[in-house]
């Protein structure tokens, strides 16, 4: 039985690549590489490890999000701490070998339920998640 | 993605609407009058923003004695923020930009077995 208190969510998210786990690996942990399809960042593959990720300062948000390396187990599972506007979670990679590749999934844990619905305003800053908004809207019809 | 969430999205869209409800979060109750002298287009204009922002429910309206005066809803964005919370746009959209990492890794890769 979990209360609603307590119960979190998660978000997945899985995709294939047809390139061998050492090489998603290199991706996922080299700093530099890090940077190009996720985040500018001062990762070390250590566990314990405090780190950054930094995107552009939106209004109200300085667009810096808070890690710290959980686990690190080379080529299988990687696992960190993501602190963001107040909201804490843990991001967990998981690689898995296949015949063509790598199986790759995301797991974003410890999402409250109540964390999008209690929306609060004066912490958040909602003119920074409208900026950009007619982008979005452009590609709905 | 659900109705309520395109109502809002669309009611956003547009910036005179926009402006038109952060005016109201910002300053609280006001009628559509105050709401025009400021607004830049005529009152039947701010009227139609007002219905759609309504059909958001991102205002809603009182009658104060002649006058209706209205004010903002900040918590009908919710869905807004849910939706840019589903962290799930946002991984995917990463996940794309890894595809394409490792794709270029592969070529300096095999420029270097060369």
């Amino acid at each position: 039985m979990t209360s609603p208190d307590t119960e979190t969510r998660s978000v997945i998210v899985e995709q294939e690549f047809p390139h061998p786990p050492q090489k998603v690996w290199r991706a996922l942990t080299e700093s530099s590489l890090i940077e190009q399809w996720l985040l500018k960042n001062d990762f070390q593959p250590v566990v314990g490890h405090s780190f950054s990720l930094r995107r552009d300062p939106v209004q109200n948000w300085n667009g810096v999000i808070d890690c710290q390396v959980i686990a690190v187990d080379p080529c299988k599972s990687l696992s960190y701490s993501w602190g963001a506007m107040g909201v804490g979670t843990v991001v967990t990679f998981t690689l898995t070998p296949t015949d063509t590749g790598t199986h790759l999934r995301m797991e974003q844990s410890g999402f409250r339920p109540g964390q999008g619905a209690n929306y609060k305003g004066a912490q958040y800053g909602w003119r920074g998640f409208i900026n950009g908004l007619e982008d979005v809207v452009a590609g709905l019809e | 993605m659900p109705s309520a969430a395109n109502s809002l999205f669309r009611a956003l869209a547009d910036p005179t609407r926009r402006a038109i409800f952060e005016r109201l979060a910002r300053d609280g109750d006001l009628t559509v009058h105050a709401l025009t002298d400021r607004a830049g287009v005529s009152q039947p204009m701010v009227s139609k923003h007002l219905s759609a922002l309504k059909r958001a429910r991102l205002v809603r309206n009182r009658r104060k004695g002649r006058e209706t005066h209205y004010h903002a809803r900040p918590e009908a964005l919710a869905p807004l923020v849910d939706w840019i919370g589903d962290y799930g746009v946002f991984w995917r959209d990463k996940f794309d930009r890894l595809a394409d990492v490792l794709d270029r890794l592969e070529d300096v890769d095999e420029r270097n077995a060369k």
